[in-house]
């Protein structure tokens, strides 16, 4: 080897040694920047999280009860729903009167101008006109937790705040209606009363007096000419009314249920046929119009139209008659129960000293909130869970259970996936499978991918003018035209709901099932071939299999995204009550045509629209809770399922 | 078969050798048309597959010129060559695969048992049925063992279960498989290990009962026990299957088969008996291929 040949060694190229240029070299700062990233969004979404659930589990916990005396000689009595610092303003202070004003300023000046403020729920609206007072420490002259307070949860005007002073029993005294004597009729009923009451005597608890219209009077100084309705008792003092409340009020709740299932389900069946009957004679009416117009009056089709339409008169006659008959049933075996509940009365006075007697009946839950073991609390809290979970939304939806949007939601969401899953996977087949590759399917793939970007509304309102008028509209004509002019599929409803967010989230399955096609080993493919496989059988018994878990997590996807959407709702169908279900016991059972609740679109109703937005505030966080809940039970439901097809298709390969 | 390879330090050339070899290659590789050296013994032989003059065009690139090589009935047939030679495409020539990829047009003709393969008439997918293929890389199906043998029964819609269970056996036990699967036949079939899984090809291959066995480099992705497992296999299978495979390993090509093709950018060079090749080859070139000069 010749020795001059060689290049003489080059000097090693100069390394720059700054120790910046190292770290950049390293990717060290990358690795930080990527981690801050990560750490940013997880502190968000885990907040937004915590926050949620801290508001939405504490909502439903029976707090105790607050009575707050105020320097101005009012009393209020109430839950403590939130409290806050403040500065008041000079003219607040000046309003005050003389002495709150001056003890007001020495506790600002003590603490720095802020004031503390809580926001008490004091309830009985239909007696003060408010719903929530705010209260500031200065204004305070007495505050205790009165042991007797109690909280009820009523069916109207909301939550009342009282100690209760009576409990009310009715004995309906006999209508002796067969006797037509109006003075006989009276003397009956005034003797049947008096024995009734004798037969009471000697429990010293409780007082016995006779109701003469809407007055109460003690035996002795019952007028002689009065009509006794009924004889009641009366148990005094706040502990034996409470107890007497204890022991009724579960029976009275359970008539309570009775008769909301007859308003519900035997009325609303009596109403469905009588609807029918009026139907099949609304389309005989129609056919004979048709017959008249084809061929005229003397035309044999006409003759047999005429016919079936007197046939159908007498048919809904009938059943006019048997369903008003049934009806009528009904209607006295509710006015009985109605009657029974009515005997249970509970008096209560205000912390502002004002008395008010609640019917049993319309009382929902009733409970000693200072006065509750841990246990009963804890009772109690679950108790609420169980309605908000499993009843029907009342009071404009502020109070009482979500059941009818949780199955709005989930069937929704169900049937949306239905939909969207076999139209995408088919359209992202024929894409990936079959069609040439070329500018047009380059502009399909793109167009299906801008398509994810379209505002959801605009699919709102596509549905709209799609589904709902145009093939709503014509469904309406051709199939129940004896309905018209009210729309049976020609208005928003959970069918053309589910559909309008199919098409919505129809780019995300394609998408991922192209992925998902594309990843499918070539290899498989050919190993399918030349089995003598045709591309079909290849398709269906190799790639779609294979493909499975991708399509799978493109739906997880869709449904992620389908379930919290609400824009499109609000026009295609989602509504701020609904309580028939879009699945009941009423032929055909299942109703796709008709409206339904949200609960996306719930948490906006209670949040935006409702009048008492104080109190409808801790419900938003909890349906809220609610809604990630089932979001997240349907996503774990569908990633188990992939994952057990993962198993299947990757189990032990190296 | 027990061939051993000629030892190229002492060089023992056929007769032939050297006469007319010198050049060739590089011949080819200017593009000129050489003819294939092929040995006498294999017109003895009677044919399953028939190529003559077969040419292939990827696009615009041609992988392989005038190929003529006949497939004797009931022995194994290696192609040998160095990497893009064209044998594992002129393999994929036989069972059509080729259809699959855009652009590919040929010329020339092929017949399996006297019928044109490249009729318009024949149908490919009936075609592949006659044949099967074991890949380089095992490629099991995503389902049960059971299901991954019957599969060529089950798109011909075979659904007797006595049927598909007796092919089952049949095919496993064929490809040495059976004892080690017959426990586990409904699980996944990718729970095997890789040898395992080669051979569950195979079986699959060998299930429909093919004229023809077409094997691409069906050991290049296994370990050597493996690899002792599938060579075996293919001892096994000898005269009851027709076998065309496609192989780099040249000690592989001299321990299996009866006949060897040798392959060099798209044209066949020299195809003779597998002793013949490897000990006294014709040409040159061969030799120097085989003991391991260049390729």
């Amino acid at each position: 080897m010749n020795a001059a040949a060689v290049p003489p060694p080059a000097a090693p190229r100069r390394r720059s040694g700054r120790d910046s240029a190292a770290l950049l070299a390293h990717g060290e700062p990358a690795v930080w920047l990527m981690g801050g990233g990560l750490v940013l969004a997880l502190a968000m979404i885990v907040g937004l999280l915590v926050f949620v659930l801290y508001q939405g589990v504490a909502t439903l916990w029976p707090r105790p009860v607050e009575r707050i005396a105020l320097r101005d000689g009012s009393v209020h009595m109430g839950e403590v729903a939130r409290d806050d610092r403040y500065r008041p303003a000079d003219h607040v202070l000046a309003a005050l009167p003389e002495d709150t004003a001056a003890a007001a300023r020495a506790a600002l000046a003590a603490a720095d101008g802020w004031a503390h403020r809580r926001l008490l729920r004091t309830g009985n609206y239909e007696l003060t006109g408010e719903h929530f007072q705010w209260i500031s420490d200065y204004q305070i002259a007495a505050e205790d937790r009165p042991p007797w307070a109690v909280v009820l949860e009523r069916m109207t005007w909301g939550r009342f705040y009282g100690e209760p002073v009576a409990f009310h029993v009715l004995h309906y005294t006999d209508e002796f209606a067969d006797q037509a004597d109006p003075a006989e009729r009276r003397r009956l009923r005034r003797e049947q009363a008096l024995r009734m009451a004798r037969e009471m005597e000697g429990t010293p608890s409780r007082r016995v007096m006779f109701q003469t219209g809407l007055r109460l009077a003690a035996p002795a100084e019952l007028p002689e000419t009065a009509t006794v309705a009924a004889v009641v008792e009366i148990w005094e003092g706040a502990e034996s009314a409470w107890a007497q409340f204890a022991a009724w009020h579960s029976g009275v709740r359970e008539r309570w249920q009775q008769r909301r299932a007859l308003e519900k389900i035997e009325i609303g069946r009596i109403n469905q046929r009588r609807e029918a009957g009026r139907h099949r004679l609304r389309s005989a009416e129609l056919r004979l119009e048709r017959a008249l117009a084809a061929g005229g009056p003397e035309s044999p089709a006409a003759a047999r139209a005429r016919a079936e339409l007197d046939r159908q008169r007498i048919e809904f006659g009938r059943l006019d008659r048997a369903t008003e008959e049934e009806f009528l049933r009904i209607r006295a075996r509710i006015a009985e129960l109605n009657r029974e509940n009515s005997r249970f009365r509970l008096v209560l006075t205000t912390a502002g000293g004002a008395a008010k007697t609640i019917e049993l009946a319309d009382i929902v839950r009733g409970y000693p909130a200072n006065r509750l073991t841990f246990g009963q609390r804890l009772g109690v809290y679950g108790a609420r869970w169980r309605e908000f979970l499993l009843d029907d939304p009342r009071e404009a939806n502020m109070e009482g259970g979500v059941f009818p949007a949780i199955f709005g939601t989930v069937v929704m969401t169900l049937v949306m996936s239905l939909m969207v899953v076999p139209f995408g996977v088919l359209a992202a087949l024929y894409l990936r499978e079959y069609a040439k590759a070329g500018p047009l399917i380059s502009a399909v793939r793109i167009a299906v991918n801008n398509l994810a970007g379209v505002p959801s509304i605009v699919f709102g309102v596509f549905g709209l003018g799609f589904f709902c008028y145009f093939l709503g509209g014509h469904i309406d004509r051709w199939f129940f035209a004896a309905k018209l002019p009210s729309p049976t599929y020609g208005t928003g409803g959970i069918l053309w709901a589910s559909l309008t967010l199919a098409l919505m989230t129809l780019p995300v399955v394609i998408v991922a099932t192209e992925e998902a096609l594309a990843a499918v080993p070539g290899s498989m493919r050919e190993g399918s071939y030349a089995c003598g496989a045709s591309k079909w059988q290849t398709i269906r018994r190799i790639v779609l299999p294979r493909a499975m878990p991708g399509i799978m997590t493109g739906m997880i996807l869709a449904m992620a995204r389908g379930a919290g959407e609400v824009a499109p709702l609000m026009l295609v169908g989602a509504v701020k009550m609904a309580p028939e279900l879009p699945v009941d016991g009423i032929f055909p059972y299942l109703h796709p045509e008709r409206s339904f609740m949200h609960l996306g679109f719930h948490i906006y109703d209670l949040g935006f629209q409702s009048q008492n937005s104080e109190a409808a505030k801790p419900m938003v966080f909890t349906t809220t809770l609610l809604l990630i809940a089932i979001i997240a039970a349907l996503n774990i439901a569908a990633v188990v399922i992939r994952t057990r097809l993962r198993r299947r298709f990757h189990a032990g390969t190296f | 078969m027990n061939v051993v390879i000629a030892d190229p330090a002492a060089p023992e050339r056929g007769d032939n050798a050297g006469r007319n070899g010198s050049g060739r290659l590089a011949a080819v590789a200017r593009g000129e048309s050489v003819p294939a050296e092929i040995h006498d013994e294999l017109r003895q032989e009677r044919h399953v597959l028939e190529i003559e003059r077969f040419s292939l065009w990827y696009g615009e690139a041609r992988a392989l010129f005038d190929i003529s090589l006949n497939v004797p009935r009931g022995k194994v047939t290696a192609l040998i060559g160095p990497s893009g030679c064209g044998k594992s495409t002129l393999l994929r020539s036989v069972n059509r695969l080729n259809d699959l990829v855009d652009g590919v047009r040929i010329e020339g003709s092929m017949r399996l048992a006297g019928r044109e393969i490249y009729d318009r008439a024949v149908d490919a997918i009936e075609l592949r049925k006659r044949m099967g293929m074991v890949f380089q890389k095992s490629n099991p199906f995503p389902m049960s063992v059971f299901e991954n043998v019957v599969y060529p029964l089950r798109i011909d819609g075979e659904r007797n279960r006595a049927v598909l269970q007796e092919v089952c056996e049949r095919s496993l036990r064929g490809a040495a498989l059976w004892d080690e699967v017959k426990d586990r036949l409904h699980e996944s079939a990718l729970g095997l290990s890789g040898g395992q899984q080669q051979r569950l090809c195979i079986a699959r291959a060998i299930a429909a009962e093919p004229e023809v066995l077409l094997m691409d480099e069906p050991c290049s992705a296994l370990d050597p026990l493996a690899t002792n497992k599938i060579e075996d296999l293919i001892d096994r299978l000898r005269g009851e299957y027709t076998i065309l495979i496609v192989t780099h390993n040249m000690q592989q090509a001299a321990r299996t088969s009866d006949y060897t093709a040798f392959m060099y950018l798209g044209r066949l060079i020299e195809y003779g008996p597998t002793e013949t090749l490897f000990q006294k080859p014709r040409l040159i070139e061969t030799y120097d291929y085989v003991t391991g000069r260049f390729g």
